[in-house]
């Protein structure tokens, strides 16, 4: 058959190699040093915080910032598994919306062919575009319309609409879903909601695995100062902040405080990481 | 679109085509609409979210933006008067302005080409190797409010460890203000905004590259490419190009709404407002002082920049295929 060409890609001159050495290794570093800074100011007692010339690593690491986290919290009138219970109710409901709506919405979008169709494409799209911070004067005034001001409800409903995930997840059935496997589901007398659930869905999941990670990263960070005012609604971000702002004297609880609200997301996507890249794949703008 | 009739047309149909063979337009558009049923009930709660939470209330601020608004009393219509005071009053604006286009001209490409060039590089690694940098350069984007700790790095006292570090090898006699002096502030924003800004686009190209079948490569050094720039220009990137675009508008909207690290930097009233942008004036109008109507005029300028600039950056990506 013709000939073979060996399977080699082409290689690199070694000045070439070593200057891509340098290149990661530095950016690696930069990327790194705030992150490994943060985690050793979190383990250092108070006294090694304030010497001069400041220690990037801890001489006696201890445990201590992250008692005094929990003994600070323990102190407060709201308990701290209020403020984790509030987060983690917003960031599981918000999620779970914005996956069943948007998944429901992705498939047909990916799927069938329906008149106005290419308009609700062309609007996600289009959606994109803008940041979701420049309607925060509208969405505020709905909210109050609402009467949802100082309820869950502010922070979870808004999510469900969010366009990012839905934008994947539609690329990605488009691309993974074969046609023939849906008619052979319509032939044997499967409804469309038994397809959608029993066939599109387990196939697909590393695109939902993708949108819950990235409406759990939206919801984890969001403190929620603008529409919660009851203390005991408020999520822990926001606890936290406020531990942070409490003086020179919480330094190092507050190096705790960042490294807890770190390690959690980071945590979510290690779990996930090859199916947000497999779903990354599809992510393409194709001519529509 | 075909789903748009005229009014003229549905009078036409209305006399008495009804009983003749070829329907019109607007009877086939409505037998499309019933025979696609299960379709639009799929899509009509996220539509309905979709519409309530984005679409309403991008209308919402156009309408306000020609109006006097405090929340207290009704809307007062103004007409043009809140853009012309943008313009023409409102100099901490124009900074803001010259602010946020600065900022976005810089970090927008910037980060851009710095999503593509590691992903590039980090795809040629060892799977082991590929993943942990991948989580590496991924990790400060997903951490929330992790730009926190360069408020500490970067304190202005000696016990800052950029500033403690600079003083114990004399390069500096006494603490910088790095975070209040204007010739700084900017600097260090931007830097720290391209620290965290390898996010979704940065994992979009991973996956791109990932995608890309070896036999592409494989046949283009039977068809003569040299070397791996030519592979780059002539291989890689053409395959990626749906890639690119998507990153493209991911680092563009990015870079133009870029608020809550600015915010937490260099605090809510900067040095000469040197790092105030629109995002933080629409807040601070919006929340502070509660004229909701200046600050949606803000909001839709900043709306409608923002979509010319991703169109432009559309149609340039797409000519470079």
């Amino acid at each position: 058959m013709g000939l073979r060409i060996s399977n080699r890609r082409l290689a690199r001159s070694t000045g070439g190699n070593v200057a891509i050495f340098l290149f990661l290794a530095v950016g690696a570093l930069f990327m790194a040093l705030p992150m490994i800074y943060a985690i050793s100011q979190a383990f250092k007692p108070l006294n090694e915080l304030f010497i001069f010339p400041p220690q990037f690593f801890p001489r006696h690491p201890t445990l201590d910032n992250f008692s005094d986290l929990f003994i600070l919290m323990a102190q407060s009138w709201v308990p701290i598994t209020r403020y984790l219970f509030n987060s983690l109710f917003i960031v599981v409901m918000g999620t779970a919306g914005n996956v069943i709506f948007g998944s429901l919405c992705a498939y047909a979008l990916a799927k069938h062919d329906f008149p106005g169709k290419a308009l609700i494409n062309s609007l996600i799209l289009l959606s994109l575009m803008f940041a979701g911070s420049v309607l925060v004067i509208p969405r505020y005034l709905t909210m109050s319309y609402l009467n949802w001001i100082n309820t869950y409800s502010a922070l979870i409903v808004p999510a469900w609409s969010a366009t990012l995930g839905v934008y994947l997840m539609r690329n990605f059935i488009d691309h993974m879903v074969h046609d023939s496997l849906l008619e052979a589901a319509r032939i044997d007398g499967a409804s469309e909601f038994y397809i959608y659930w029993r066939v599109v869905m387990p196939i697909v999941k590393p695109a939902w695995l993708t949108l819950i990670i990235l409406s759990f990263q939206q919801l984890w960070g969001d403190q929620g100062s603008m529409f919660l005012y009851a203390e005991e609604l408020k999520p822990l971000p926001y606890a936290l902040s406020q531990i942070i702002g409490g003086g020179v004297g919480r330094a190092g609880v507050a190096a705790a405080v960042s490294v807890i609200l770190m390690i959690i997301p980071i945590t979510v996507f290690i779990i996930n990481q090859s199916q947000i890249v497999q779903t990354m794949g599809t992510s393409g703008i194709t001519g529509e | 679109m075909s789903a748009i009739t005229t009014p003229h047309e549905q009078v036409s149909h209305q006399r008495g085509i009804r009983e003749t063979k070829t329907p019109g337009r607007l009877q086939r558009l409505w037998r499309d609409i019933k025979a696609n049923k299960v379709s639009y009930l799929f899509v009509a709660p996220f539509v309905i979210l979709f519409l309530v939470f984005v679409v309403i209330p991008i209308l919402i601020s156009i309408g306000l933006s020609f109006t006097y608004f405090n929340m207290i009393e009704p809307p007062r219509w103004v007409g043009w008067s809140n853009y012309l005071t943008l313009f023409l009053e409102d100099e901490i604006f124009l900074i803001a302005v010259k602010n946020t286009l600065l900022f976005a001209v810089i970090t927008g490409p910037i980060s851009y080409l710095l999503c593509f060039v590691f992903a590039w590089l980090i795809n040629e690694l060892k799977p082991k190797i590929r993943t942990f940098l991948t989580l590496l350069f991924y990790a400060p984007s997903i951490s929330a409010n992790a730009y926190m700790i360069w408020t500490v790095m970067f304190s202005g006292d000696a016990y800052g460890y950029i500033n403690g570090i600079l003083l114990y090898w004399g390069i500096i006699d006494k603490p910088v203000q790095w975070l209040v002096d204007p010739r700084w502030m900017m600097p260090i924003v931007i830097m720290v905004t391209l620290w965290m800004s390898l996010g979704v686009s940065f994992l979009t190209f991973i996956a791109g590259l990932q995608g890309i079948d070896d036999t592409y490569y494989e046949a283009g050094v039977i068809d003569g490419v040299r070397n791996r720039w030519q592979e780059l220009w002539y291989i890689t990137l053409p395959l990626m190009k749906n890639h690119l675009m998507f990153g493209a508008i991911i680092s563009i909207t990015n870079s133009f709404a870029a608020a809550g690290q600015l915010q937490a930097l260099t605090g809510s009233t900067p040095t000469d407002w040197a790092t105030w942008t629109i995002m933080q004036h629409i807040n601070d109008y919006g929340y502070v002082r509660y004229e909701m109507g200046y600050a949606s005029a803000m909001a839709v300028l900043l709306f409608i920049t923002m979509v010319l600039v991703q169109q432009l950056v559309q149609r340039l990506l797409a000519k470079l295929g």
